[in-house]
């Protein structure tokens, strides 16, 4: 927590006002059993009706002031917090745009997402609390001691014994019962999974027959939930009667030790009345801060988890100006389009390389096929391109040119990236279109639906190019989704177009149709392929073998399939019927 | 008004859940009244004992001490009963709570798989955990607050009255005042809340679509406009929320102010009252003590009945689930199927998910002890629909299909399945061990015969490897398995119980070429000798199979070999050479 309120520094004013106010109107509820007290000993022992009026008038008046106070507390917080929140979630969102897909795998995109909308919520909330209240109870219970001492010393006393009582008792449940919630939480979680497993299993559950034993399983879950539960139950339900009874004790030694004051001249009625109003003051503020706490330590634990994001740091970062290749190198240039140089990767903590010492060249304008079993390292290969990723040694070349040696804005600009799950974005499909391109024109991408076989569905669809698409694009079959990945790949006309496993939604036909286009199409475009179907890459010039993490063979379909043992292998389990069958 | 009734309804529903602790519940009501009473003569006590305390040498100590000991003793009595009702509240709330979980839960594995495939797991799962949670709470708060405020409004009235009737009635009418302050704000409140979760849910499926697929914006270089388009929510966003904030902590400070209003009109009038001699000071000190807590319920009041208002809300949606019809139970005196031989024949078998899309009209297809039918198509074609009805998971609109000449409706639904062996692509393991699962359908198997039925389905070596072995336990959903590992124990898992008829739905890109050559050895050697059905993609199982089903569309066009149908130069003919164009000879 103590990390984020630097985010407070545009908002001190706002955060020193709302404290101080809402102390304020502490002060002012603390002189009323004060006046109460003026109003009982002066006002009714004398019979004095001006005095009570003028009592009267008093507490409105604190009651006023404190009320005024309040507000101006409320709006302070309120102004600080939200300013607080907002600052610091531009700045989460901000960090969190910089992370490279290293960053990404190790948080998870799904944690991101939570972290910035509930846990940010949270601490928010949290904030607004703690510039509101966290002073005002423990303001309260010391304020009500020292008027307590003011009043009578001998029957204070009975307060630095019973506040000191009252709190351990309340935190004492408290630190007893926050494991036990925990734990019932946990039981909780249990029977969400238990329930999310019987949804998704119905299928085979139902197959083999065991409805009523996963019932039974079910019903097991929710006896230990229950037994938790009550237990938790038990001790928390001790803490009511237990600080009543305190307090009450108190109040009995009030009034026999301010009985005996009274007796003895030195305190008056109205004051006993005030110190057992006093007593109660403090009962409520302890238990206020007791919730107060709980709410707190939720708080805490978000903005530890916003913490751990922030301090995550981006590892891929642009060189400094003097270190980029120049401008004029990183155009178009005689060298290869691609080249693989001793480029070895792990992924970071991993503790085998995922790839190693690759080697090869591509020219400009020719189609790569990679292929290889799940795990054998295509995707990573592709995703080293665009530079997703840092090699951990040797070197990827575009151009002749290092991609760490581009800025990444440009480096990515060259590359049109199909990702293996086609993720599509609410709005309308020009809306989607322009990711690739942000001032294309409808020409541009017509042509870039018409290769990407997708015109056919977009005439189909109501008003076209403005036709809406719902969140991840779920109106939408998988096969159109993906054929929109691809014309959004291609609308920026990439110098080098990555197919990531993404025609695996289509039928053969269109698969085929997709191939011919984006080849007779896009002079001079690089394309990377992967796939995990030897139908889909065999026409290319060249296919690169993965198995786990190296290159098991580069060549034509012919080459490799004369070669390459790995390669074989793979034709053969997949279209041996046909070999045979010709 | 018919929103009312439906409350009410659900209202009656809940009442009769907790009926079976009707004990319980008039105990904590009992005790609840006595808390309340006892409470509420506490400060009887104190006011009583502090009349004693007059002034400097008038203090009646002899007086004070017994009323003291009867303070304690009414102090005593109250934190007893508050205890013990708390603990009847927790009983009764949380064993509702359980009873409801189990009987929800039975239910759903007796409800249809249309119910399942057409409503949202995330729905039944929100319904079952998340809904019957706030039925909890609502419960407890009903019990712990409803119940002991409107007792304490009642007693604090009585004992009020009972001391002085005028000062009583300015309590009376000047509480409602907070109420109405509290009621006042929270509509104008209501509104800007209603803004600020419009712009929170805006800004939450934003961040979902961009930081969730933060992958694609940075492939895109969209992070510059991404940063602008939260920026411009994220602002939108601080000044809805100063507002909703601010408005709705007024409530609070407000409703104190005019409690604090009415604590001071008590105190004057109560003053002069005094004066007149009409009570006592000590009287006074306990209708000040009175005017609190008299307020305290009509406070909470508000914050309670939302409470229960979510509560009854989401106790409809859990009823609902409830009220869904379960499947058609087994006919009476079903037929409980042995081991079957493995004939099965679809007559004229028509069906249709929704009534306004036939599916399949009018399929016929007669299959022999240990043949196999390969089931072919593109994507989405419906191959699972035929699943469905094999294992009558969803029973036909039109015609019958028997095994062994008996109609599947007039079998128990149990020995129909056990008779098939189901190897799914969508694998589905169970959070457990191992063994645990492949021993799912036989429970009662033993170490050996689990060992053997993993090497049997090439499943040992894996699982030999793994950090625990057999006992390794398995991540929700198979998380640290591989899509090939598990797709191994699936089949393991069907193994050990090797039932005379199979369905088979071959797997499709996502497994490694070397892990498929092991399921497909699998899978032959299961396919033995036993009736098949399989959803097939490669070619050569297709072609191997003896009877092939091309589906389009939900429905079955075409039903023949492999050789008959090329012959027919149809769908499937037009199928096979697509593929085949794109072969390219080397030799």
């Amino acid at each position: 927590m103590l990390q984020l309120v630097r985010y407070l520094k545009n908002y001190k004013k706002e955060s020193v006002i709302g404290p101080l106010f809402k102390m304020l109107e502490a002060f002012f509820e603390l002189l009323v059993p004060l006046v109460m007290a003026d109003m009982i000993d002066n006002g009714i022992a004398n019979e004095d009706k001006s005095y009570i009026y003028r009592a009267a008038l008093i507490l409105i008046l604190f009651g006023v002031l404190g009320l005024v106070c309040s507000l101006i507390a409320q709006y302070f917080a309120a102004k600080a917090s939200a300013g607080f929140g907002t600052e610091l979630r531009d700045d989460l969102f901000a960090h969190m745009n910089r992370f490279s897909y290293a960053e990404l795998d190790k948080a998870g995109t799904s944690t991101l997402v939570t972290r910035i909308t509930s846990d940010m919520n949270q601490v928010q909330a949290g904030v607004n609390m703690v510039l509101r209240l966290f002073l005002r109870s423990p303001f309260i219970v010391i304020g009500a001691l020292i008027a307590a001492f003011l009043v009578n010393v001998k029957v204070a006393l009975i307060f630095v014994i019973a506040a000191p009582v009252l709190a351990l008792i309340i935190y004492g449940i408290m630190v007893l019962t926050i494991p036990m919630y925990s734990k019932a939480q946990k039981a909780l979680d249990k029977i969400s999974l238990a329930t999310r497993e019987g949804l998704n299993g119905a299928r085979v559950i139902r197959a083999f027959g065991r409805q009523k034993d996963e019932t039974e399983e079910f019903c097991g879950d929710c006896a230990e939930l229950l037994r938790l539960q009550k237990r938790v139950g038990k001790v928390s339900a001790v803490m009511n009667p237990l600080t009543y009874v305190v307090v009450n004790l108190a109040i009995a030694a009030i009034i026999l030790q301010g009985g005996k004051e009274v007796d003895a001249g030195v305190i008056t009625q109205g004051e006993v009345i005030a110190l057992v109003n006093y007593m109660t003051q403090i009962l409520n503020a302890l238990v206020a801060l007791q919730i107060l706490i709980v709410s707190f330590t939720k708080a805490v634990a978000s903005a530890k988890r916003i913490n751990e994001v922030l301090a995550l740091q981006p590892t891929v970062l642009d060189k400094e100006e003097g270190g980029l290749a120049a401008a004029g190198v990183r155009g178009k240039s005689n060298a290869p389009a691609v080249r693989f140089s001793g480029v070895s990767f792990a992924y970071p903590g991993a503790k085998e390389e995922a790839l190693s010492n690759l080697d090869f060249s591509v020219q400009r304008g020719q189609t790569i096929g990679i292929i290889g079993g799940t795990g054998s390292g295509k995707s990573t290969l592709v995703n080293l391109l665009p530079r997703f990723y840092d090699v951990t040694a040797g070197e990827v070349l575009i151009n002749g040119v290092d991609v760490r040696d581009y800025p990444q804005q440009e480096l990515r600009h060259k590359i049109g990236i199909v990702p293996q799950r086609a993720v599509l974005f609410s709005g309308t499909i020009r809306d989607n279109m322009r990711w690739g391109k942000a001032d294309a024109t409808d020409e541009e991408i017509e042509e870039a639906l018409s290769i990407a076989q997708a015109k056919e569905f977009v005439d189909t669809k109501e008003g076209r190019l403005d036709y809406k698409l719902s969140q991840g694009g779920r109106n939408l079959s998988g096969g159109q989704r993906q054929r929109l990945t691809i014309a959004r790949a291609l609308v920026r006309k990439p110098e080098i177009l990555i197919l990531d496993d993404s025609a695996s939604a289509l039928d053969f036909a269109t698969d085929a149709a997709l191939r011919k286009a984006i080849s007779e199409r896009t002079q001079g475009m690089t394309v990377f392929m992967v796939s995990q179907r030897t139908a889909t890459i065999q026409n290319a010039d060249l296919i690169i073998v993965l198995e786990d993490g190296e290159v098991a063979g580069i060549g034509t379909h012919c080459d490799l399939y004369r070669d390459c043992a790995v390669y074989r292998e793979i034709c053969q389990s997949q279209e041996s019927a046909e070999e045979e069958s010709a | 008004m018919k929103k009312k009734s439906g409350n009410a309804a659900t209202l009656y529903r809940v009442i009769a859940l907790i009926k079976p602790y009707m004990g319980l519940l008039l105990l904590s009501l009992l005790f609840a009244v006595v808390t309340v009473i006892t409470t509420l003569y506490a400060p009887v006590l104190t006011g009583r004992a502090i009349d004693y305390v007059i002034g400097e040498g008038r203090v009646d100590f002899p007086a004070i001490t017994p009323i003291l000991i009867q303070f304690l003793v009414v102090v005593g009595i109250m934190a007893l009963s508050n205890w013990v009702m708390s603990l009847c509240n927790n009983r009764i709330a949380y064993h509702v709570v359980c009873d409801l979980r189990a009987k929800v839960y039975s239910h759903v594995q007796e409800l249809p798989l249309s119910y399942l495939d057409s409503h949202p797991n995330g729905d039944t799962l929100s319904r079952i955990v998340t809904d019957i949670d706030q039925l909890s709470d609502g419960l407890l708060m009903g019990f712990s607050q409803l119940f002991t405020g409107v007792v304490t409004i009642l007693a604090t009235l009585g004992f009020m009255l009972s001391i002085h009737v005028q000062i009583a009635l300015l309590v009376v009418v000047l509480t409602p005042v907070s109420l109405f302050v509290a009621a006042f704000i929270a509509r104008r409140t209501y509104s800007m809340f209603r803004a600020q979760s419009q712009v929170r849910a805006e800004m939450t499926s934003l961040v979902e679509e961009l930081v969730g697929n933060q992958k694609i914006v940075t492939a895109f270089s969209y992070e510059e406009t991404a940063k602008e388009r939260f920026y411009d929510v994220n602002h939108r966003l601080k000044d809805v929320s100063i507002r909703a904030v601010f408005f709705s902590s007024l409530t609070n400070p407000c409703t104190r102010f005019v409690n604090g209003l009415v604590y001071a009109g008590v105190g004057i009038f109560g003053g002069f009252v005094a004066l007149a001699g009409g009570i006592s000071v000590g009287q006074l000190s306990c209708f000040l003590s009175y005017a609190n807590q008299y307020t305290k319920p009509f406070n909470e009041i508000s914050s309670v009945i939302t409470e229960l208002q979510n509560a009854l809300a989401s106790a409809k949606r859990v009823f609902d689930l409830l009220d869904e019809e379960p499947q058609t139970p087994d006919r009476e005196g079903a037929l409980v199927l042995k081991e079957a031989e493995g004939n099965v024949e679809l007559q004229h078998v028509a069906f249709s998910y929704v009534p306004e899309v036939p599916l399949l009209k009018d399929v016929t297809l007669s299959v022999k002890p240990g043949q196999r039918v390969a089931i072919v198509g593109p994507t989405g074609c419906g191959k699972t629909t035929l699943i469905n009805l094999l294992m009558r998971f969803y029973d036909v609109n039109g015609g019958a299909i028997t095994v062994e000449g008996t109609d599947i409706r007039d079998i128990t639904r149990e020995s129909l399945r056990a008779n098939y062996g189901m190897v799914l692509q969508e694998t589905w393991l169970k959070s457990g061990t191992i063994a645990e699962n492949i021993a799912y359908g036989r429970p009662d198997a033993t170490k050996e015969e689990i060992e053997e039925a993993a090497k049997a389905s090439y499943a040992h070596n894996f699982i030999r490897r793994m950090p625990q072995g057999y006992e390794t336990i398995i991540a929700e959903d198979g998380g640290n398995l591989s899509q090939g590992q598990k797709q191994l124990l699936c089949i393991a898992r069907v193994m050990l119980c090797l039932p005379p008829m199979l369905i088979l739905d071959e797997a499709t890109s996502s497994i490694d070429t070397r892990m498929e050559v092991r399921i497909q050895r699998a899978f032959h050697k299961m396919m033995k000798g036993r009736t098949s059905f399989i959803v097939a993609h490669r070619l050569s199982t297709i072609r191997e199979a003896d009877v092939i089903l091309v589906m389009k569309d939900g429905d079955i066009i075409e039903q023949g070999t492999h050789k008959e149908l090329l012959a027919q130069g149809g769908f499937y003919s037009k199928l096979y050479y697509s593929g085949q164009q794109t072969q390219e000879k080397c030799e």
